[in-house]
This record gives C-alpha cells, sequence and structure tokens, in this order.
C-alpha cells in the first residue's frame, strides 16, 4: 500500500534529533497535537477499528512528522494516565494498534451497549466453530452456521445483525477478528 | 481541591463505561462510582458523585472533553454524559456518518426546533429523505438511517415521533442555541436548552415539563413565574 511505503520511507529520528526537532514546535502546539491524537484513538477504538499509523501521520501528525514519536508518546501517557488504556501494536509489520484497557476485568461487567454484545455473542459461537474446525473453515460451511444460529437466510435483514453476511465477511474482519483469504 | 487530586483506578473505570455508554443516567451512575471505588479499595462517600467526577474533568479539560450533567426533558432524571468540546458537534458526528446522513440529521433537527412541542413526525423526516441536496435517498433507507441514530443517542423515538436525546441536547447545547438562536427555547426554571416546553400563553415564557411539574408542586395555584398569570395548560 503506497502509505505503508511513505511510512518506511521516515528514518527513525535519533533521540537528540527528536530533542532538537522539538526545540522548534511550540509547546502547546505538541501537547494540542497530543490532545488531538488522544481523541482519534479513543473515536477509532470506540468503533472498534484498528489504528493504522499511516492514518495517525496523515490525519493527526500532519506537518510534525518530524517529532511524531514525541507526540505518540504524550498520547500514550495521557491515555494511561487518565482513561487507564495502553496503545498496542497488533501487527508490527503493518503498524496497526489497538487500546486495551490496563484495569483488571471483573466478571459481569457491561462495558458495550446492547447490540455489541449480542454480535460479540456471535462472533464468539463463530470463533468455537473456527477452533473446533482446526482454525480454517471453508467458505460454504462458514456461512451454514450463521443460518443455523440465526435462521436467516443470507440475504434477508436479521432484526439484531441486520446484514448478517456484511457482518461476518466485512465487520469482523475489518475489526480483524476474522480473516477471509481467498 | 478537585485540582490536586489525582486520578485513581476507580475515575479510571467510571471514564471507561461512562464512555462506552456514552451517557448514563443518575442512578446508574452512582452505582458505577461505588462498585468502581469498591473494586479498587478507593475510598467512597455516596454524596461525593460530583467531587468524584470533577477530579475527572479536571484531567479532561486539557482534551477539551468534560463529564456534564443533564437533565431528561421526558422523566427530569439527571444524566452524564461524556462531551467533546472541541469541535462544533455536528462535525464531530462528521466522521461516523455519510454526507447525506448528517444532511437528513440537520434537516431533521430543523423540524424538531421549529416545532411546537419538540417533536418531528416520521412522515415528515421520511419526506425529507428524496429532497436531499448531497445525495437522495430512498425511505427504505431513511429510515434505517433514522434507527442508527437512536441507537447511537442522538435521536429518541415515541410512536412514530422523532426528538433529540438526552446525550444529543447535552452535548449540543451550545451548537444548538448559537445555530437556532431565533427559536431556541431556554426554561424559565433552570436555565438549560428546552427542546420540549410547555409555554405560557400569556407571556410567552417556556419551561420543561418536568421543572414545570416540580414549581408548581409547591404552589396552591398554577401560576407563570414570569408574568403570574394563571397557567391554563394542562401539566401531565
Amino acid at each position: 500500500q503506497a502509505d505503508d511505503a511513505d511510512d518506511d520511507l521516515i528514518p527513525t529520528p535519533t533521540h537528540s534529533q527528536v530533542q532538537r526537532n522539538l526545540a522548534r514546535h511550540p509547546q502547546d502546539q505538541l501537547n494540542q497535537r497530543a490532545s488531538e491524537l488522544v481523541q482519534y484513538l479513543l473515536v477509532r477504538d470506540q468503533k472498534k477499528i484498528p489504528i493504522r499509523r499511516a492514518d495517525i501521520l496523515k490525519k493527526i501528525i500532519r506537518e510534525y512528522r518530524d517529532v511524531y514519536s514525541e507526540i505518540i508518546a504524550r498520547a500514550r501517557k495521557t491515555l494511561e494516565q487518565v482513561f487507564g488504556l495502553q496503545l498496542v501494536e497488533i501487527d508490527p509489520k503493518h503498524h496497526i494498534y489497538i487500546l486495551i484497557s490496563t484495569l483488571p476485568r471483573t466478571p459481569g461487567e457491561n462495558l458495550h451497549r446492547d447490540n455489541q454484545v449480542a454480535k460479540l455473542g456471535l462472533l464468539i459461537v463463530i470463533l468455537s466453530f473456527i477452533f473446533m474446525k482446526g482454525n480454517l473453515v471453508k467458505d460454504g460451511s462458514s456461512l451454514l452456521l450463521p443460518r443455523l444460529i440465526t435462521s436467516v437466510p443470507p440475504r434477508e435483514r436479521h432484526e439484531v445483525f441486520g446484514d448478517v453476511k456484511k457482518l461476518i465477511t466485512e465487520e469482523f474482519v475489518r475489526q480483524k477478528y476474522l480473516e477471509i483469504t481467498p | 481541591s478537585a485540582m490536586a487530586a489525582q486520578m485513581t483506578d476507580a475515575h479510571r473505570r467510571f471514564l471507561q463505561v461512562l464512555m462506552s455508554h456514552g451517557i448514563m443516567e443518575g442512578s446508574e451512575a452512582r452505582k458505577l462510582h461505588q462498585r468502581s471505588c469498591e473494586i479498587h479499595k478507593v475510598y467512597y462517600a455516596h454524596d461525593k458523585l460530583d467531587h468524584f467526577i470533577s477530579t475527572i474533568n479536571s484531567h479532561l479539560q486539557p482534551l477539551f472533553m468534560q463529564i456534564r450533567k443533564g437533565m431528561s426533558e421526558g422523566d427530569g432524571r439527571a444524566h452524564y454524559a461524556l462531551v467533546n468540546l472541541a469541535e462544533t458537534e455536528i462535525t464531530k458526528m462528521a466522521s461516523d456518518y455519510a454526507e447525506n446522513e448528517l444532511e437528513l440529521f440537520r434537516k431533521t433537527m430543523d423540524l424538531i426546533m421549529l416545532s411546537e412541542n419538540g417533536f418531528a413526525s416520521s412522515t415528515d423526516i421520511l419526506n425529507l429523505a428524496d429532497q436531499l441536496k448531497t445525495k437522495k435517498m430512498k425511505k427504505k433507507e431513511a429510515e434505517q438511517v433514522l434507527k442508527v441514530f437512536v441507537e447511537d443517542k442522538w435521536l429518541s423515538e415515541n410512536n412514530g415521533e422523532y426528538t433529540l436525546h438526552t446525550r444529543c441536547i447535552i452535548e449540543m447545547e451550545q451548537y444548538i442555541l448559537n445555530n437556532y438562536q431565533d427559536v431556541a427555547r431556554k426554561c424559565n426554571i433552570c436555565h438549560s436548552l428546552a427542546i420540549q416546553s410547555q409555554v405560557c400563553e400569556s407571556c410567552g415564557t417556556g419551561m420543561h415539563l418536568p421543572c414545570v411539574k416540580k414549581y408548581f408542586r409547591a404552589q396552591t395555584e398554577p401560576r407563570c413565574p414570569q408574568c403570574n398569570d394563571f397557567w391554563t395548560l394542562d401539566v401531565p
């Protein structure tokens, strides 16, 4: 992808280079940029869309590329201290991140809105199915599964899940829970 | 003071849960406050919720975010919402919806603001669908979009009529007061934006229904707080 290639062309600044670059930008501008990054990360995370570094650079960091590591560091710190969230790289090759909570999980905790809980339920059944089949399910049989659970032929809208095929083949794939290889 | 108070994991837990809900009713928030303090063994006093929230707010302020308290216009209950102060609120929605969906929302908001009772009928909104300038929408599609707006807590639906969700009113109060200056009404009693209101027939003063009810409870005769004329409207 063009954006990733662009990414790799940035030579990683040395620590002293970063310090020199920092001096060039007013502090409040840097903090402002870090705040914008925090907001961006929270919004993307709320939607459970994995965050790409290329997007961060293009949409938020922009002309502050020379100090991006500092801006990300400040955003990270704020996320941990204020929200108890950690920025974790789940894909080191394509630089994709998610936020995970640093707080201990408690049982019976409902962090999600109602139809999100239902979607996760469906997802867990699918993942269990895949796991039982040895981690790989051929497309034909994987579409059988939601039909069994939901009794909805693939083209009709389900009351809770809407377009079931779209949910599985697009949304769950975009959220990196499932991968479909041709 | 709240400024000096540190964030603890109890504060962070409260903030994470509130963030995932967007808005919480007062009693839910109090339960969450208690549970958060218990889980993380932080000092808890049942009447210290506002102080607890002030601590969080002092840390949210540099991020242009705040936990704001507002009242539901239907039942008068207090709600807490996490709001974003940085952008005008419509632009904040911008990343979530398509151009024509945003246009439909703006036009729905126009209908609501210009209405007598703070509601827009499903019929009237759907009739706007094929007049959208950005990209026309079929009625079926518009129905779906309205459903999403309700799920996302921008709109509330009651018997085929739509009004602004409490969360929307809390978040967008300033935007609405700025952009609907001529029609936006403030409640005479609590001085907050009133989308649904009862209006005095003599002097035109408006009030929230829960505020009116509360005000009249303490009176022998229902009289307008502004002009003192006898209140002729039915108070449920």
